[in-house]
């Protein structure tokens, strides 16, 4: 691509890449070009010193606008927006209005010299964290806005409306103050032309697509602009007027109803619906900020309502940790336990059936077919043992400890060992079928479908073998593979070590998208109504859409969450480290209940009839009624 | 870049497993595997026309794709795309000219050489390769083409998969039979107040403002690009096209026409003929991607 670099012939000094005044450059004899600020489309915005005032350092804002327009009578219009802004903002004076000192054009470029403002616009602030902003600053940020807006809607002798409320507009000073900045937008719609288009930013009014500009309109973008910075949901990453769609409060519990009500309001799709002044949204926010005394303290704790319907129906003492997870076939809960056993238990009571013991200890889940059922040991054996007895049947021995949980497919079972092999062993004799080779210990479990196997391992390898062990395909993460593959609709989704949550397409391997978590996760992803649910070591269970990889919400625990998530219609469960069991609103992420135990969970739960199976490190298996 | 090379290796790209995936066939139940069935291959076709109205073309279209035969290199692989430009004194045209071009030169080089380098975490993802193509045209066409804008619709076909990039109010279908999708959503100001209810579909199909956009390149700095992955089923055929089509022919008749086309080209043909046959007022563009078994 061959980069434009434009000549400046009044300009001392170069201008770099894509034609970007570089440090050093000084515009008409005064202001020294220190750095940039910003970039895009037509304009750039540095940082620059007046050398008027050679005895102190004055820092001024230097905006500006290069014009490209090939066509005279675009050009003109650029140049003419471009002093629109410049004469307008010569006329206003407010404190949260930056001040203008001067305007000058040269070659293709004309400038706007304004007050430096020290601080941060609102969409970097949103990019620098990941946690909500505190709703007290929020409120006291859109009380200020609205002042400025006053001002603006009642300025003589024309009102002046902005047009281009965004958080990118709105910058947070060194006193923690907002600064209205970039009074440029005056773009001039065609509307009715064929093919025409029209500018919005997602922030916008539905009337400004009939290039209507009024007051009720800005009243509308600061909404919107309050909208995303509760929610931390990107209006412009969504279809426009769908703010709706994503209730505030489902999304940050800690936004009072009145709050909400607030937004809502001026977010009103019929501009008489909205509040008809700036000055009556002003107050309609104090109030409500008042009546839940955001406004008066800073506000507690947030207030996490517990749903009390859950309920023990029984637990079941162990004699060791509960590593592994369960599964559930005709009425029998089996679970392994660091105690070396498998247990069966029944379902409903929690009744003691029988328990076969091992020589090691069991992390995996057991699978059951038919009247066996399977089960993994850290003794390096995969054992088959009666479903009604619990009588051995056969063992099968590899040469390091099992930590893959068993897949059955079509009489054979599927599981990773230690010893760096995937098994596949006849179901009904314990003979082995094959083994392929891995790169290191495979603890993932393996998937099997459509005639392939997928399997990840420690060394940071994913594989795809066919149904004799053959490689098809490889895939590499920088970490240990050690969640489990899940497939849907030709798409392979796993975690790993790395911190990512990958999808492969199932043939080839290729990636087609990956996420990046705050820490690294062995746990498997669970698929739902087109997203994926997955914990990780930073505390969180994230959800992602599975089509790309944009986060739907993200649920913190207190500790690491390496259990795997499951979804029962709305609900995601997911143990924590911080020994709790939470039940998850799919679709929000927000809390329906936890339920504490008195040792950290790491396995993955089992649900049937409403009842939620799970083993806890403090020895117990619980079954909790939701 | 030497695409060519990466297509085809002088040596295999990578010996099964990292030692050889040993395998050691014991038991004669899953000893042979199933017969597989013949690859599935891609077979495109193209049409365009200006309409009756229009003297000139604004859209723009583009197919890239390789079958190889023989060993199990690699499968078919294919990126396909349609924009559709808008904007006074030509510069639709370049603009949609000038996204095509950036946006199938982006993904031949980089999604191509990734795709046969072979697969880690390093490579990056292909979600993120189309998306950054189209963020590189949307700036190419700001800076070039002031007043100009255009939609563009590329779909990327690798496996099973088709990964689509997305901006405006072309269209990929995906057609089964009894069975048609619209994968893309329409980023027009006319959808959105029919989605939300303050317009009928009748009011929408005649609104006065059913071309404007909310969302296309050229807009400014900032695109927000759909990026979305989809099972490219069997049996199923992808059609992209402006809405110089879709906005005349009825999805009814485009399912009906892409059915029983004898082939991706006819199809494309009659497409095109039945959208002049409506009046034609816009330019029409159609690509069909069909799979075939040989």
């Amino acid at each position: 691509m061959r980069r434009n670099t434009r000549a400046l012939e009044n300009k001392q000094g170069e201008t770099g890449q894509l034609g970007q005044l570089q440090p050093g450059v000084t515009l008409q004899d005064r202001y020294l070009i220190l750095g940039i600020l910003g970039a895009g489309g037509m304009s750039s915005v540095y940082k620059g010193r007046d050398l008027h005032f050679p005895n102190v350092t004055k820092l001024v804002a230097v905006k500006e606008m290069i014009n490209l327009a090939a066509d005279p009578t675009m050009y003109e219009m650029i140049v003419r927006n471009f002093e629109r802004e410049a004469d307008l903002l010569a006329t206003l004076s407010h404190p949260a209005i930056p001040r203008i000192y001067d305007y000058f054009s040269q070659e293709t470029s004309s400038y706007l010299v304004m007050e430096f403002i020290e601080g941060r616009d609102l969409e970097a602030l949103l990019r620098e964290t990941d946690t909500f902003l505190p709703t007290d600053k929020v409120v006291g940020w859109a009380v200020e806005l609205c002042d400025v807006m006053i001002y603006l809607h009642n300025h003589q002798p024309q009102p002046v409306v902005f047009r281009d409320m965004k958080p990118s507009n709105v910058m947070i000073d060194q006193h923690g103050h907002i600064r209205l900045i970039d009074f440029g937008i005056a773009r001039v719609f065609q509307p009715g032309l064929k093919g025409t288009m029209i500018g919005t930013e997602g922030y916008s009014p539905p009337e400004q697509y009939r290039g209507e500009a009024s007051p009720p309109g800005d009243i509308y973008a600061l909404g919107a602009t309050l909208h995303h910075l509760l929610t931390r949901r990107d209006p412009r990453a969504e279809p426009p007027f769908s703010f709706n769609d994503r209730p505030i409060r489902e999304i940050n519990a800690d936004v009072s109803a009145e709050l909400e009500q607030v937004i809502y309001t001026a977010l009103s799709y019929d501009p008489k619906d909205r509040y008809a002044t700036a000055d009556s949204m002003r107050m309609a926010l104090v109030t409500a900020a008042r009546q839940t005394g955001i406004l008066v303290s800073p506000q507690g704790a947030p207030t996490v309502r517990m749903h009390s319907d859950v309920q023990e129906i029984w637990s079941f003492e162990c004699e060791d940790e509960l590593r592994g997870s369960p599964v559930l076939d005709a009425g029998l809960l089996y679970i392994g336990c660091y105690d070396n056993n498998l247990y069966a238990l029944d379902a409903k009571s929690g009744a003691f059936r029988w328990k076969y013991a091992t020589e090691g200890g069991i992390p995996t889940r057991p699978a059951v077919d038919g009247n066996t059922v399977y089960v993994g040991s850290e003794d390096q054996r995969l054992y088959a043992v009666s479903a009604d007895s619990g009588k051995l049947i056969w063992t099968y021995y590899t040469e390091a400890p099992v930590r893959s949980s068993p897949a059955i497919f079509e009489g054979f079972i599927f599981f990773g060992s230690d010893d760096n092999h995937l098994h596949v062993v006849n179901a009904a004799n314990g003979r082995r079928a094959w083994r392929a080779e891995a790169a290191a210990p495979v603890r993932s479990s393996p998937l099997v479908a459509d005639e392939r196997v997928y399997f990840g391992c420690e060394s940071g390898d994913f594989y795809c073998v066919d149904f004799r062990g053959e490689l098809k395909w490889r895939f590499k993460a920088k970490r240990a593979i050690t969640s489990s593959p899940v497939m849907v609709e030709g798409v392979i989704y796993f975690g790993s070590m790395d911190w990512t949550l990958y999808a492969l397409e199932s043939e080839g391997g290729w990636q087609i998208w990956r996420y990046r978590m705050g820490k690294p996760t062995i746990s498997s992803p669970a698929y739902a109504e087109g997203k994926l649910i997955i914990g990780c070591a930073d505390g969180n269970v994230y959800c992602v859409d599975a089509r790309n990889n944009r986060e739907v919400w993200r649920f913190a625990t207190e500790h690491q969450v390496n259990g795997s998530p499951i979804v029962q219609e709305d609900s995601v469960y997911c143990g924590s480290v911080d020994g709790s069991m939470y039940c998850l609103d799919l679709r929000s992420g927000r809390k329906r209940w936890s339920y504490p135990t008195k040792g950290p969970i790491v396995g993955t739960p089992v649900i049937a009839n409403s009842i939620l199976y799970f083993g806890s490190n403090d020895h117990r298996v619980y079954a909790l009624l939701t | 870049m030497d695409l060519l090379k990466k297509l085809f290796p002088k040596s295999k790209p990578r010996p099964a497993s990292t030692e050889g995936a040993k395998t050691a066939p014991l038991d004669p139940s899953l000893a042979g595997p199933p017969p597989s069935p013949p690859a599935l291959h891609l077979v495109v076709g193209i049409a365009q026309s200006p309409g009756i109205e229009r003297t000139h073309n604004e859209d723009a279209v583009m197919a890239v794709h390789g079958t190889i035969g023989g060993l199990e290199l690699l499968q078919d692989f294919g990126i396909f795309l349609v924009a559709d430009g808008m904007g006074g004194h030509r510069s639709g045209e370049v603009a949609s000219a000038i996204s095509a071009r950036t946006v199938t030169a982006r993904l031949t080089d980089s999604a191509l050489s990734a795709m046969t380098e072979g697969n880690d975490a390093y490579a990056e993802p292909l979600q993120d390769l189309v998306r950054d193509a189209l963020e590189e045209a949307n700036q190419l066409v700001v800076e070039r083409v002031p007043g100009g804008g255009t939609t563009l619709t590329v779909a990327v076909l690798l496996g099973q998969q088709i990964t689509l990039g997305h901006v405006g109010d072309s269209r990929a279908y995906l057609i089964e039979p009894r069975n048609t999708r619209v994968l893309t959503r329409d980023h027009s100001l006319v959808k959105r107040l029919e989605e939300l209810g303050q317009l009928t579909a009748e009011e929408a199909d005649t609104h006065p403002q059913r071309n404007v956009l909310y969302r296309a390149i050229g807009q400014g700095a900032n695109l927000e690009v759909d990026v979305t992955s989809h099972l490219f089923p069997a049996g199923g055929q992808l059609l992209l096209c402006s809405d110089g089509l879709w906005g005349l022919v009825p999805d009814p008749e485009i399912e009906r026409i892409v059915t029983e086309a004898a082939t991706a080209q006819i199809a494309c043909e009659q497409l095109v003929a039945a959208a002049n046959a409506a009046g034609g007022p816009d330019n029409i563009t159609a690509v069909l991607v069909r799979q075939n078994r040989n």
